[in-house]
């Protein structure tokens, strides 16, 4: 008995569970304090600098990065690219988990997150982006969820409704491709009022569709990442199918995100080009924007190209993940670093380690939350009973 | 209430005529807001501004702030440059000035832009322009996602942060419930050297350029807040060059909702057309699979007849 129940502890001891259990803790007594004392107990925020991290990071990248929901589905469903079937569920679900976390992330950024309906049933604000941005993420978080619930239905047996479910794929598809293309773009045009704040280099009326295409590759890029991932953690959870379209999926992917990465990077001279902003590229500013669009944009275009032409599989997945940084200091530049840009040193904006705690803690819920339903649900493989 | 079938038709009528002479709305459209006419404003004349810091006292006083530890009649607070606070809706700082003797004084606050950034940011409509002309803020909607404060080009707003169930989004209301009632504003009526003027903005306008002819060479030959952002209801004179006293000259004059207004109106049109344009894809791709499929089963058909 007592050998049993050292073998059962030993067996939830895992350096997976330790470490992802230590994070929750702290971020737990954070939340406590966010809740109990204030903004001001646990962030850096400040009147010259009302958004943080927590935008950011939590909204702007977490948005961005979980566009491979939408990206996938349209690809299979739309476009008729049936070989990447295999690709849309984890897409998808990534996409419902991290568009949960955003929204459970801004109650913890607004100052009073129980009023976070008040803009739909209040007063509507529709000359703000803000108010597009919020209707487009609750209405495409309630898509991602109908789009993702047969995978749960399959795994509680409920035949019917799951049948009800599955018939929506197309109208869900389309309304989820329209939902994205607003609130992606709209996240860019957030930034559009404040032209006095935001570094010209990343200032552009542009912005709205920089955000747009930049969301697609970010999308592709999560999906081939998180697939090099799951094959690392989830092989064993994987069917045949899955396992034999994979490199299909890393490739045209790979592809695809090369391309789309070269049009960004021409519309992103052309930005420069339109505000003739050329003299800038000298400055400080202007190097680290030159790092940007030279190392993250550029250079992932060519490696995605390489990778594809010689099949190059791990190539493709390295450079996925560069890809993704780049999105991330993308996101970053506009919100944080080229945003103030203008104020002297002591009015910028560092985050407390607090604020970056709590993003660990929030991801870290997404991982432990993608794990449990992985290794549940019909994610990776397809149920026996429901092969379409 | 009844409707006579006179009535009716003069509805019906007015209707039509509104729909032919047309009130456009749209972001592209003719329509042009040069602000409330009869609103009113205050004319900021920063020669008179001594730094005495009376209007700083006032304000706290009328809008029942906390006061601060170091006095109001404390001059070496000036030597920092500060900002507005949840605590102080305004504050004056001290600059120094090439070529000029002695320093010269600005006062900060909200200027009550005649087409507010904070308003048309603003997802619950916390925020409203008054036909007053003060910009006037509701706390029992606001959810505190501080994009006013991002928008804002003057840096104003200033949240409560330390507020932990109830923070509010902090700032200068043109004394708007004292002004409602025939009072001055408080910093307004507490200036002992008549730097800061209320009055109808139009008039200020007038009283600022008449200043400006009356004494050549004092004044700069602009009226800051006439233009900048698409006009402002606190207006400024200087005899000094406004960047010189931390007061930006590159906000242009167009007004804050101008510049989303062109993203927001593709928001219907990406609504409306994009569904067409995805369902087309669908239908071309579905389309390649059933031709696909016939010309197999026709390859296959042809192979069975040779073989035959």
């Amino acid at each position: 008995m007592s050998d049993k129940a050292a073998i059962d502890h030993k067996t939830w001891f895992t350096p997976f569970n330790a470490i992802s259990g230590t994070i929750i803790i702290i971020g737990i007594v954070i939340s406590i304090l966010r809740f109990t004392v204030g903004l001001g107990a646990v962030t850096h925020l400040s009147d010259d600098n009302p958004w943080g991290l927590w935008i950011g990071f939590d909204l702007l990248v977490g948005v961005a990065l979980a566009a491979g929901g939408y990206v996938t589905s349209a690809a299979v469903y739309l476009f008729g690219m049936k070989k990447f079937h295999s690709a849309v569920r984890p897409a998808v679900l990534t996409g419902f988990l991290g568009y949960s976390l955003v929204v459970f992330a801004l109650t913890y950024d607004v100052g009073r997150p129980w009023r976070l309906p008040y803009p739909f049933i209040m007063q509507q604000g529709t000359t703000s982006l803000l108010f597009e941005v919020a209707g487009c993420v609750a209405l495409y978080l309630t898509v991602l969820f109908l789009e993702f619930v047969p995978a749960p239905l399959e795994w509680l047996g409920f035949k019917k409704v799951r049948e009800l479910a599955v018939k929506l794929t197309l109208p869900l598809t389309v309304l989820g491709v329209v939902l994205s293309t607003l609130h992606q773009s709209s996240l860019g045009a957030l930034y559009l009022i404040a032209p006095s704040k935001l570094h010209p280099l990343w200032y552009s009326t542009y912005l709205p569709v920089f955000f747009f295409v930049s969301s697609i590759i970010a999308g592709l890029s999560m999906v081939i990442y998180e697939s090099a991932l799951s094959h690392h953690y989830f092989a064993d959870k994987m069917d045949a199918a899955h396992l034999q379209e994979s490199e299909g999926v890393t490739l045209g992917f790979g592809k695809a995100a090369s391309l789309i990465l070269a049009g960004y990077f021409t519309i992103k001279v052309m930005g420069i080009a339109g505000g003739d902003h050329w003299h800038l590229l000298g400055t400080p500013y202007g190097l680290w924007f030159l790092v940007e669009m030279i190392g993250f944009v550029a250079l992932p275009s060519f490696l995605y190209a390489v990778g594809v032409r010689n099949k190059d599989v791990t190539l493709i997945k390295w450079t996925a993940a560069w890809t993704v940084l780049g999105i991330v200091i993308n996101r970053l530049n506009v919100s944080l670093i080229a945003f103030n840009w203008h104020l002297p040193s002591a009015r910028r904006y560092f985050p407390h380690w607090m604020e970056i705690a709590t993003s660990v803690f929030i991801v870290t819920i997404g991982i432990v939350l993608f794990r449990f339903i992985v290794t549940r649900m019909p994610v990776f493989y397809e149920h026996p009973e429901y092969k379409d | 209430m009844s409707i006579s079938r006179r009535r009716f038709l003069g509805w019906v009528g007015a209707a039509g005529m509104g729909s032919v002479v047309g009130k456009s709305a749209l972001a592209a459209g003719n329509k042009h807001f040069d602000g409330y006419h009869e609103s009113l404003g205050v004319l900021h004349d920063i020669s008179l501004c001594v730094g005495c810091r009376s209007c700083e006292a006032a304000c706290c006083k009328v809008n029942e702030l906390p006061v601060p530890d170091k006095p109001f009649t404390d001059k070496h607070v000036l030597d920092e440059e500060r900002r507005t606070t949840a605590e102080a809706y305004t504050v004056v700082n001290k600059y120094g000035v090439t070529g000029k003797i002695g320093p010269s004084f600005r006062k900060i606050q909200c200027n009550h832009c005649a087409e507010p950034a904070c308003a048309s940011a603003c997802f619950v409509k916390a925020f409203k322009k008054t036909k007053t002309g003060a910009v006037t803020y509701d706390a029992s909607v606001c959810v505190g996602c501080r994009y006013c404060m991002i928008a804002c080009p003057f840096e104003i707003p200033a949240y409560e942060y330390n507020e932990s169930f109830t923070p509010r989004v902090m700032k200068c209301t043109m004394c708007h419930p004292r002004i409602t009632k025939g009072q001055l504003p408080g910093c307004v009526e507490g200036c002992p050297m008549e730097a800061l003027t209320l009055g109808k903005r139009e008039d200020l306008l007038k009283i600022a350029r008449e200043r400006i002819r009356k004494y050549p060479g004092k004044y700069i030959d602009h009226i800051y807040g006439e233009t900048e952002m698409g006009g402002t209801n606190w207006l400024y004179l200087s005899n000094v060059p406004f960047s010189d006293i931390g007061m930006r000259e590159d906000l242009g004059v167009t007004p804050a909702p101008e510049l989303t207004s062109g993203a927001l109106s593709v928001v219907p049109l990406v609504a409306g057309l994009w569904p067409v344009f995805l369902m087309g894809i669908y239908a071309i791709s579905k389309r390649k699979e059933i031709v696909f499929k016939e010309e197999l089963d026709e390859a296959a058909h042809s192979r069975t007849k040779e073989d035959i």
